[in-house]
């Protein structure tokens, strides 16, 4: 079982090879076909359509709301899906119980069962589908082993810190060596520290076992970090579907740029457009920026990164705006400017500035993103 | 998750089980109005017809003027004194931690988890020798026992509830203890207050044991007359005996319900839950 | 640490003033805030713990005989002893069924979304009380009630069944009072337990039974221990039912009735209190075994982990 589309592996990180403890089971893709999940007459997914590869690590990206943690539900079972289709290969899956489905989960607030002890929460799987217990002490040995808690075996929940727990509970779903391993924002009630400590975990696991993994999470540092494709959601639909790279420079839509961190957003007349790029005046300056297709209309929004709108070199085409607020940290600081027409700008600047200056701030087009500007 | 055809039997098994305990109760209930409003009801599925006279000669006869007034007077004394001894104590609990305070939870846990009987025995007998046995005090101090660390028990999180850093603030902007009470705290606690004493007030009126073991006959609730009915059944009519039964109901649903509009059903039971340790 | 001068050896060495002993009671929790709750305590321990106490002393000292002549009349004397055994077989076996009623109930309504008017429903028999209970009853359960009628009219029986003055009374009348008491905690512990749990087992291949054998068992057992004794120590103090519904000279002579006959009728209170202590021992006999066996059980919080 190898992985597919991932980067290369971080030296260093890999461990010494040895006989593979497990194998998921053999799967080509896992399909969503028109997928629906209504709650009364709120519907929390629209014709939801995506097909997964088996080994990828996949993330559901998207703000509260969007519908991530439903379809990763309606995935596992534990919500049936009011119209469309789950199909794992030819079969279809979305009939099926959330018993028969035998996917494992990773669930937000972990789950662990918490009269019983770390052995007997990974082995529970085991001990479901009858396997005999001699094998169940040897895998869950391996699990263990894998997760880095040897020692914590004999231990309760409940004597586990944090990030222990999550471990814990990312060994009871592999144990089992499901097709599919599904996490619900595991890390989200880490320390930030915590956090990154078991980002990494769950990057070497992956990496080790290679089983396809669908990762729910609102956090996109978290997504661009872990995944092998990202699937953006909001309210219900899809928004866009890319490898990180592709997300991080080339969001396809507004909402997914500011998702991505483009938190400037400037709305200005639609200047001209043509071959990939385009021009908005947004009174006082023009802004330059790649565009995706052509533009129609007669307004449009310009989007940047705070780190790429710098103070502007003698001579070129900037933005004047008023510094309203300048903070520091440590390798540059962040600035937050106003400008005459009330615009908000973040902006980046190697030096400090002071508030109430005036200051000209201006992007490198290559970082600017032109979008159409939505009817309100 | 779809539910298979056992699962599907045993749901309609136990839902049978709940309707039939909620019929037979509930006809039960009819069954004692309509005795009571009934002319003659011998041997047959329904009266042989309906009349309102048992309401007055209940009246009359359980003197219930003076039965319901003396219900009212303990009710609302027990309700009153509950909350001025219990809320300060509740507040106290809830933000002080000191030794021996898990003896303190234990003494105000004990009346509510002791059987009323159990304890109303020993009571009874010192109020009779100090000479409070049979008078309307002795039962108002009855009553208080288990009323009193009901208040309590209420009260605690909803104190807890509140943030002691308000108070503090308050405090920071000058305001007085008495202040501090009267502008932040009652209002603050008044729902849980509110929720707490309704809940004292449904139980006492229901509350028979203690005032049967400590009332004389002026001193009598509701409840306790409706006992001694009863068991002299055979010497008075029973379909006044359901009159009286009637009005007690009735005294009883309409408290309730008031209370229902503050309070979850489920703490009219007496919640001495213990937490997990 | 006191600093002493050393050519003035004869001068007392100067330590630091204590703090206030305001200021130290104040640490370990007693200000005047405490003091708030001297009132409820003091009523309790002299309108509770007092007679407990006075009711513990005076069971010592009998009428006639030496300080244990009560218990070894209570114990020799049927008439006495065997209220023990008659009230247990009327509480025990009322408890078991009504817990083992409850938690299939509790656990099938905790996935119900309008649990409130059920609760509501329920909540009316504890409401109403003992006594109104054993009014209606001694109407609708006779030979004449409808309750009999019913049964009659379906065929099941062809002669009216005795439900009243006698055990079943006594029986029928703690069911209706004590089912809603113990569902009503049933439920609050069923729906205490984190549902997650529930679905991590689901997705590790657990079907409803397993679910409920390995997971919601377990974690429900020590509750329940707890409820039933609740329970069970409410229906050992049976009182007004033994005595409108029961048989309270023979079949449902219960402990209570012997407590107050002796002492409101005999006028004996040192029995009555013998016979209270008698009554409380038996009851705290029962909790203690019972909470024994809990203390066997994980009794941790019943959530997932943090989060």
């Amino acid at each position: 079982m190898n992985f597919s589309g991932r980067a290369a592996p971080i030296p260093g990180d890999r461990p010494p090879p040895r006989a593979r403890a497990f194998h998921a089971q053999a799967f080509k893709e896992l399909r969503l076909e028109g997928v629906r999940r209504d709650f009364g007459n709120v519907s929390a997914l629209r014709d939801l359509t995506l097909t997964i590869e088996q080994g990828q690590f996949v993330a559901l990206l998207g703000p509260s709301g969007c519908g991530k943690s439903t379809a990763l539900n309606c995935i596992a079972g534990l919500l049936p899906v009011t119209g469309g289709s789950i199909r794992l290969d030819d079969k279809r899956i979305d009939t099926l119980r959330t018993e028969e489905r035998g996917f494992g989960m990773v669930f937000q607030n972990y789950a662990l069962f918490p009269h019983m002890t770390v052995r007997k929460n990974i082995g529970f799987g085991l001990k479901m589908r009858g396997v005999a217990s001699a094998e169940i002490a040897r895998r869950v040995d391996d699990a263990l082993r894998l997760v880095h808690l040897g020692e914590h075996g004999h231990k309760l929940p409940g004597q586990l810190s944090g990030g222990q727990q999550q471990r814990v509970a990312i060994a009871r779903a592999i144990v089992i060596e499901p097709p599919l391993v599904l996490m619900d924002e595991p890390l989200s009630n880490l320390d930030a520290k915590l956090r990154l400590e078991m980002r990494q975990e769950i990057r070497r696991i992956h990496a080790e076992l290679g089983s396809t993994t669908i990762y729910v999470t609102h956090d996109q540092e978290e997504a661009l970090s872990l995944a092998d494709r990202i699937v953006v959601l909001r309210e219900g639909m899809i928004r866009q579907v890319g490898t990180p790279a592709e997300l991080y420079a080339d969001p396809a839509h507004l909402d997914v740029a500011d998702f991505m961190g483009y938190r400037n957003r400037i709305e200005g007349r639609l200047v001209r457009s043509g071959g990939g790029m385009a021009a908005v005046d947004i009174g006082g300056a023009v802004v330059e920026g790649r565009t995706r297709g052509e533009l129609g209309g007669g307004r449009a929004v310009a989007a940047m990164r705070p780190d790429d709108l710098v103070p502007a070199r003698e001579g070129v085409d900037a933005i004047v705006a008023t510094v309203e607020s300048i903070e520091y940290r440590g390798r540059e600081f962040h600035g937050l400017a106003r400008t005459p027409q009330g615009a908000e700008l973040h902006f980046s600047s190697p030096a400090r500035l002071e508030a109430g200056a005036p200051v000209r701030l201006a992007a490198d087009p290559r970082n600017v993103l032109i979008f159409e500007a939505e009817a309100r | 998750m779809n539910r298979s055809l056992t699962e599907r039997l045993w749901a309609i098994a136990l839902w049978v089980v709940v309707a039939f305990f909620i019929l037979n109760l509930f006809a039960m209930i009819a069954a004692v109005v309509t005795s009571s409003f009934s002319t003659r009801w011998l041997g047959t599925w329904f009266p042989a017809g309906f009349t309102t006279r048992w309401y007055y000669s209940a009246w009359d006869e359980f003197q219930l003027d003076d039965v319901l007034i003396v219900t009212f007077e303990v009710v609302f004394a027990v309700v009153a004194l509950s909350g001025l001894l219990g809320v300060p104590a509740a507040y106290a609990m809830a933000r002080r931690d000191f030794p021996g305070k898990r003896l303190l939870m234990l003494l105000f846990l004990l009346p509510l988890l002791v059987p009323s009987i159990t304890y109303g025995i020993p009571m009874a007998t010192v109020l009779y020798r100090t000479g409070l046995g049979g008078t309307m005090s002795g039962v108002i101090l009855a009553n208080l026992v288990p009323s009193l660390p009901f208040v309590i028990l209420v009260m605690i999180p909803f104190v807890e509830q509140i943030d002691p850093r308000i108070e503090a603030a308050a405090r920071v902007f000058g305001a007085g203890t008495l202040r501090l009470f009267v502008h932040v705290l009652l209002p603050l606690l008044l729902p849980g207050v509110l929720a707490a004493l309704l809940l004292v007030l449904v139980r006492t009126i229901g509350m028979f044991e203690l005032t049967f073991l400590t009332s004389g006959p002026t001193s009598q609730t509701l409840v306790v007359s409706l006992y001694y009915a009863v068991f002299a059944a055979g010497v008075r009519a029973e379909q006044s005996i359901d009159a009286m039964a009637v009005i007690y109901m009735a005294t009883t649903l309409v408290w309730l319900l008031i209370a229902l509009k503050f309070v979850n059903p489920t703490q009219i039971v007496a919640r001495a839950k213990v937490p997990a340790r | 640490m006191s600093t002493v001068a050393s050519r003035d050896r004869l001068a007392a060495p100067t330590a630091p003033a204590a703090p206030p002993l305001r200021l130290r009671l104040a640490a370990s929790g007693l200000d005047g805030v405490t003091l708030l709750l001297v009132p409820a305590a003091l009523f309790l321990i002299a309108l509770f713990v007092y007679p407990f106490i006075y009711g513990f002393v005076l069971s010592f000292e009998p009428k006639s005989g030496g300080a244990l002549a009560n218990y070894l009349r209570f114990f020799s004397d049927s008439y006495f002893s065997h209220t023990v055994w008659t009230t247990m077989r009327i509480a025990m076996p009322v408890t078991i069924f009504n817990l083992m009623l409850a938690i299939p109930i509790a656990f099938r309504v905790r996935l119900m979304r309008h649990q409130r008017l059920l609760t509501t429903i329920l909540v009316l028999p504890i409401t109403l009380g003992t006594v109104l209970v054993a009014e209606g009853m001694l109407f609708y359960f006779g030979p004449q009630g409808w309750f009999n009628r019913a049964l009659m009219a379906i065929g099941l029986i062809s002669q009216p069944v005795r439900l009243v003055h006698n055990y079943w009374g006594v029986v029928i009348s703690l069911l209706i009072t004590g089912f809603p008491f113990t569902f009503l905690l049933t439920l609050s512990y069923v729906t205490g337990i984190d549902p997650s749990l529930e679905q991590a087992a689901a997705t590790l291949g657990a079907k409803p039974a397993s679910r409920f054998r390995h997971i919601f068992w377990p974690l429900l057992l020590p509750g329940l221990a707890i409820t039933f004794c609740l329970a069970f120590v409410q229906a050992y103090s049976v009182f007004p039912s033994a005595v409108l519904v029961g048989e309270p000279a023979g079949a449902t002579r219960v402990i209570s009735i012997a407590a107050y006959q002796s002492a409101f009728e005999d006028y004996d209170y040192s029995m009555a209190s013998t016979i209270a202590m008698i009554m409380a021992a038996t009851q705290l006999v029962v909790v203690l075994v019972v909470l024994g066996g809990r203390s066997l059980l994980y009794r941790g919080p019943v959530t997932g982990g943090k989060g």
